[in-house]
């Protein structure tokens, strides 16, 4: 069993968590060209190393920071997003 | 017998079977590069030597010949897709496979089993329906069968109303079929080679050399080779090589799990996949039942193996074929796969001249093999996207013109 650590619930098996995508800059929908609008939904960094990523823990239904590395497997650190956007404002 | 084999052995006038030869050296130019010697790679390059003409070709692989998702598979082979632009695709596909060991003279095994898509639920039924129609109206070999009918063609299977998720019925697909997946990739580069092809495997390409917006060459770890034309085939590192190339992809790369068991005797004809349950299973010609089940709960660039992905499989297996209890697992694989975000591929024409691509491979890609060499190579050769491969477009996503393929394995209904 993968553990992942939660900011708010503590260790928790992996299977009680959702992956929501990389941390990235919503634009301005009102004012936002169609093609910053299609990259934001469809087109991704897929990066192959450490990712800043949204993660839900489903049955708490919290959301949260983690920095995951997608070549091991291996989760560095998780965040509560408060802290997050304050001490590493992207 | 022991010892006739090795007086064989050691017979200096023994013949060999032929074996492919790869050429040490390397050219400075190519009319084109394939990044990638998998299945569609080669595939591309036979079709372009045999049908184009075009026979001034290196592949290039960092690794061996066909060791990614060609060797990574569940070597499932179907057309019943749900999309009118999935279904005539996998059609074509389905028709190369059947005439692909004449072909090729290889045997790829190819055989016809049957299969079926279980179905669970009523909405689950309801898409079946939805897939038979679309299917029967392209000319695809589909129908709804009830739970009945499957009792009858697939006796093996636990049809019990007793269990958590009984099967109401299914998609019925008698074209359903598999292949021997290393004969696809030998066949193909045994087929370029004899026409001049050259695949280089061990030859990792670091850059892509480009003169404005038009591509010039590649830079790999034996030098740089330059080429008219580059095609990229390297589904599971497609956003890292296009990434080199200048260019971002709508794909997320999930790894897909699947295993096999001991081998047995012959006790399943048909393949069976349930989308509800995420499960599949067919048995192989040696008789080891293979199975898989969805992608992974996460993107991850890592063939790794979890223990989630086997209880989670093994629960329902249990459920649709009890007699599974007494097997042990084999072995284990992941494949890398390309996620996008409508389960289409992404083929064809890129923001960069001159370069293709073939990618957005995810659950989907090695019953897609002949078709996509046969239609990229025809892309490479007109410098124009092909009818068939208009829909699978990188601009579907700029003109929100998306192919929602719910009839894809890793999708549930």
């Amino acid at each position: 069993m993968k553990i992942m650590h939660c900011p708010l619930n503590g260790p928790r098996n992996i299977q009680e968590f959702v992956w929501m995508g990389d941390v990235k800059k919503v634009p301005d929908q009102a004012n936002c060209s169609d093609a910053e609008w299609t990259d934001y939904l469809f087109i991704e960094d897929n990066t192959a190393g450490e990712v800043d990523e949204w993660w839900l823990h489903s049955p708490s239904n919290y959301l949260f920071v983690a920095r995951r590395n997608r070549l091991t497997d291996e989760i560095l650190w998780t965040k509560k997003p408060s802290d997050y956007f304050t001490d590493d404002a992207p | 017998m022991p010892f006739a084999l090795l007086k064989y052995g050691l017979n200096p006038r023994r013949r060999d079977a032929p074996q492919l030869k790869w050429p040490s050296e390397i050219k400075k130019h190519y009319d084109v590069v394939i990044i990638g010697a998998g299945g569609h790679g080669l595939a591309t390059a036979y079709y372009l030597a045999t049908r184009h003409g075009i026979t001034n070709i290196a592949v290039l692989d960092k690794a061996w010949m066909g060791g990614g998702n060609t060797a990574r598979n569940t070597t499932i082979i179907r057309a019943n897709y749900l999309t009118p632009e999935g279904v005539a695709f996998y059609k074509e596909s389905v028709e190369l496979f059947r005439g692909l060991s004449q072909e090729l003279d290889i045997n790829i095994m190819y055989s016809e089993r049957g299969h079926f898509t279980l179905a669970h639920t009523d909405a689950a039924m309801r898409t079946a329906r939805w897939r038979a129609e679309v299917n029967k109206h392209l000319g695809v070999d589909s129908e709804v069968v009830d739970a009945k009918d499957v009792a009858r063609l697939c006796p093996i299977m636990n049809v019990s109303e007793d269990v958590r998720y009984p099967v109401l019925g299914a998609l019925y697909h008698p074209p359903g079929a598999l292949a021997r997946h290393d004969a696809i990739a030998w066949g193909y580069a045994k087929g370029a080679m004899a026409r001049g092809v050259e695949v280089h495997p061990g030859t990792e390409v670091v850059n892509i050399l480009k003169e404005g917006d038009r591509v010039i060459g590649v830079d790999t770890s034996r030098g740089k080779i330059f080429a008219d034309k580059v095609v990229q085939a390297v589904a599971g590192s497609s956003s890292r090589v296009s990434a080199l190339a200048g260019f971002r992809l709508p794909i997320k790369t999930i790894p897909l799990q699947a295993c096999v068991s001991e081998p047995v005797k012959p006790i399943l004809d048909q393949i069976v996949v349930s989308g509800s349950l995420h499960v599949y299973i067919s048995q192989s010609a040696r008789g080891e039942m293979v199975m898989g089940g969805a992608t992974d709960p996460y993107g991850l660039y890592s063939s790794r193996s979890t223990l989630d992905f086997k209880e989670g499989l093994m629960a329902h297996m249990l459920e649709l074929f009890p007699f599974m209890a007494e097997l042990r697992v084999l072995r284990q694989w992941a494949g890398i796969a390309d996620m996008t975000p409508d389960f289409s591929p992404v083929m064809g024409l890129t923001p960069v001249r001159n370069y293709y691509i073939d990618s957005g491979w995810g659950t989907w890609g090695f019953k897609a093999t002949p078709v996509c060499g046969f239609r990229m190579a025809e892309c490479v050769a007109t410098g124009r996207q092909p009818e068939l491969l208009a829909p699978f477009a990188l601009g579907r996503f700029g003109s929100f013109d998306l192919v929602g393929e719910k009839g894809a394995a890793s999708v549930g209904h």
